[in-house]
């Protein structure tokens, strides 16, 4: 009897773990490329009043009205984003700023004026701060799932026209596209995203799902597709090892378990991911910097030669590193390796020799035409 | 006695929120005006972390070493946003968006593991007890005044010290970075300084107003002032007389419904906007609207004239 109930409510938060990463992660990508990321933190603190107003309206905790109430204040919040953008002297910042305050302060309000109400049925309504995935019913799962897949039809009905708007709104503009109603729209599907994903992560934390798993999946991808696809992936897979962590009953709330999940695997993207990767761009730069080291050192051999007037004079070891100013071991070592250079000892001295061998001369002459032709 | 103290109580909660409006508007305003007002959102958020971290680690949550202590989280998120922005794979407002939502995630875990050993609450952290200062005070020269009350007062002390001191390096700072630094004046010091001075105050804020309130209350009053004035003086002080207003109605309005006090008077702040964003003389948009339609009257009328004036009699 336990488990059947543990599994209903694993399967209940798994699924609405799922819609939630789908929705977060393709609408949060456009977001993202269109440098709109804080207008998610805005628009789902913004959805804390029209929690409350909903749930005056309805009477109950009936996640339709909720979800009706918190659509409606999302919208009201963007367009206030957006008019006090046009027609103020403040930049988007403080926009965003304002509107999100002032929005969670009316939302607060509202909260404490429902709790004096002394309305029974009001417990539970701050579950939509921080996000309480095991309260999910069924019936809000069918909800959740139509706004997702509303959107993800709209997505795809409007793939092309979305594309254009986010990299180059004045061609779109041009080529006669709504860019205006395009941009409102996917402004209004981002309200739809902060909707479903009230109740698995609360309003507060809800930008995170907006912006982690885009900015993970950009890191892999170069082309808008792949980087939506996997932003689901992605957004899928935070939220569903987050709510089965939340869902074993510790008391630890459902949002921050998905938002650190979402953040391990930006951190892993950032760092691993193909060509954009920071660890392989920090190898690339170690490397970069020792061939530069071998070819100074060699160069240094070359110009020591020819100074000597003898191709193959051998210069000390300590010579090399006293004119170069590092040591040069390595680097020579690295040159031998290739053929370059060629090392000897002249007993009883201790000291290393160096010269350079044919290919080194070769090589040496290329390097030094190669920097000339590129001054030239 | 218990009477005089009952008039008391309002008198030192609107005076709490009026401090808070005030040492926020003294930081906040640099922030609006250089363009990083999300920056009091990511900190207000990540304080929270910083918050726990120092209970768990003293067992006290006030005094000025834990207040530090716990500040010193919100300038982490700032370096880490700043790292992140660095490594050129996102854009600024995509890290501000990242870094935050993680410390107080972190946060937020925390209390609810050592939910019994700590006394602060998820719905501290978001709405404050700013209607409560007076459970907690402290005896100072012979008066009982509340510790959030004192604490502000030397916050307030603290961020009008740091604005007068380098007010001519805040404005080159923040109106012409560039100039700043060819001056000789380092900039990155300066407004790290700030950063700094507004995680203290979100520090100090937090028992009040809590961290999401507490962003009203750094913004609001300053975006206001801005559309009301030319002059960084005046903005300065502006933003304090609207803290001032936000916070005694905010009071009284709350009172009156029964609501939540900071949550009212965050509201009131957005309320001043609202009216200055509608009727300031210059920048408002009914002004602006009016002018633009006398004019139109105006050049219509002339029109009128001139065509009036080339007809043949």
């Amino acid at each position: 009897m336990l488990t059947l109930f543990v599994d209903y409510t694993i399967a209940k938060v798994t699924i609405g773990a799922v819609l939630l990463g789908i929705i977060s992660g393709v609408l949060g990508s456009f977001a993202v490329l269109r440098q709109q990321s804080l207008l998610g933190d805005t628009l789902s603190h913004a959805a804390l009043p029209g929690v409350c107003i909903g749930f005056i309206i309805a009477g109950t905790r009936e996640m339709a009205s909720l979800m009706a109430g918190a659509l409606a204040t999302g919208i009201l919040a963007a367009l206030a984003v957006l008019v006090i953008t046009r027609r103020s002297r403040l930049k988007t910042d403080a926009a965003l700023g304002i509107t999100l305050s002032v929005s969670f302060a009316i939302g607060v309000v509202l909260l404490t004026y429902i709790q004096g109400t002394g309305n029974a049925s009001q417990g539970g309504l701050d579950s939509f701060l921080f996000g309480q995935a095991a309260a999910i019913l069924r019936h809000d799962l069918w909800i959740m799932a139509g706004i997702t897949f509303a959107a993800l039809a709209l997505v795809t009905a409007l793939w092309k026209e979305f594309k254009l708007v986010v990299f180059d709104p004045s061609f779109a503009a041009a080529m006669g596209l709504p860019v205006v109603a395009l941009e409102t729209l996917l402004t209004v599907m981002i309200a739809l995203a902060v909707i479903v994903g009230l109740q698995m992560v609360g309003v507060v934390l809800m930008a995170s799902m907006v912006i982690a798993p885009a900015t993970a999946a950009r890191q892999w991808h170069e082309r808008l597709g792949p980087m939506v696809v996997s932003a689901a992936a992605i957004g899928v897979t935070a939220g569903v090892v987050g709510a089965l962590i939340s869902a074993q009953g510790q008391g630890l709330a459902t949002g921050p378990l998905i938002v650190l999940c979402a953040a391990v695997l930006v951190a892993i993207s950032l760092l691993f991911a193909p060509r954009r990767g920071l660890v392989e761009e920090a190898v690339e730069r170690w490397r970069g910097r020792r061939q530069l080291e071998d070819r100074q050192v060699l160069s240094t051999l070359y110009g020591l030669a020819r100074r000597h007037q003898d191709p193959r004079f051998s210069a000390e070891r300590g010579f090399v590193d006293a004119y170069y100013g590092v040591r040069t071991r390595k680097a020579l070592e690295a040159l031998h390796a290739q053929g370059l250079v060629d090392r000897f000892r002249a007993e009883p001295d201790e000291a290393e020799y160096w010269e350079l061998t044919e290919a080194g001369v070769e090589e040496a002459e290329r390097l030094l035409a190669d920097i000339k032709g590129r001054r030239a | 006695m218990l009477a005089s103290l009952m008039e008391r109580i309002p008198v030192m909660i609107m005076v709490t929120g009026a401090l808070v409006g005030m040492a926020g508007t003294l930081v906040g305003s640099f922030l609006v005006l250089s363009g990083r007002s999300m920056l009091s959102d990511a900190i207000s958020h990540s304080i929270i972390l910083g918050i726990v971290v120092v209970w768990l680690l003293t067992g006290q949550q006030t005094g000025p070493i834990q207040t530090i202590g716990a500040a010193v989280t919100g300038l982490l998120t700032v370096f880490l946003t700043q790292a992140l922005v660095r490594t050129r794979r996102m854009r600024n407002d995509a890290a501000i968006g990242l870094v935050f939502p993680v410390f107080f995630a972190l946060g937020v875990l925390l209390l609810n593991v050592y939910a019994r050993d700590v006394h602060i609450d998820e719905h501290t952290v978001l709405l404050g007890e700013i209607g409560f200062i007076w459970l907690d005070n402290i005896t100072i020269a012979g008066y009982e005044l509340p510790r959030s009350l004192v604490a502000m007062s030397a916050i307030t002390l603290v961020n009008l010290l740091f604005v007068g001191v380098f007010y001519k390096e805040l404005k080159l700072a923040t109106f012409d970075p560039m100039l700043a630094r060819a001056l000789g004046f380092a900039p990155g010091v300066l407004s790290y300084g700030l950063l700094l001075l507004t995680s203290v105050t979100a520090v100090a804020a937090f028992d009040a107003v809590g961290v999401i309130l507490f962003v009203a209350f750094v913004i609001v009053p300053p975006a206001t002032a801005y559309l009301l004035t030319e002059r960084l003086w005046l903005m300065l002080v502006i933003g304090c007389l609207v803290s001032v207003i936000a916070s005694v109605t905010g009071y009284i309005l709350a009172n009156y419904w029964d609501v939540s006090i900071g949550g009212m008077m965050a509201v009131m702040t957005g309320v001043a906007f609202t009216l200055a964003f509608l009727l300031a003389p210059r920048h408002g948009l009914l002004p602006r609207w009016w002018r633009a339609r006398r004019d139109a009257a105006h050049n219509r009328a002339a029109i009128d004239d001139s065509a009036e004036a080339k007809r043949p009699s």
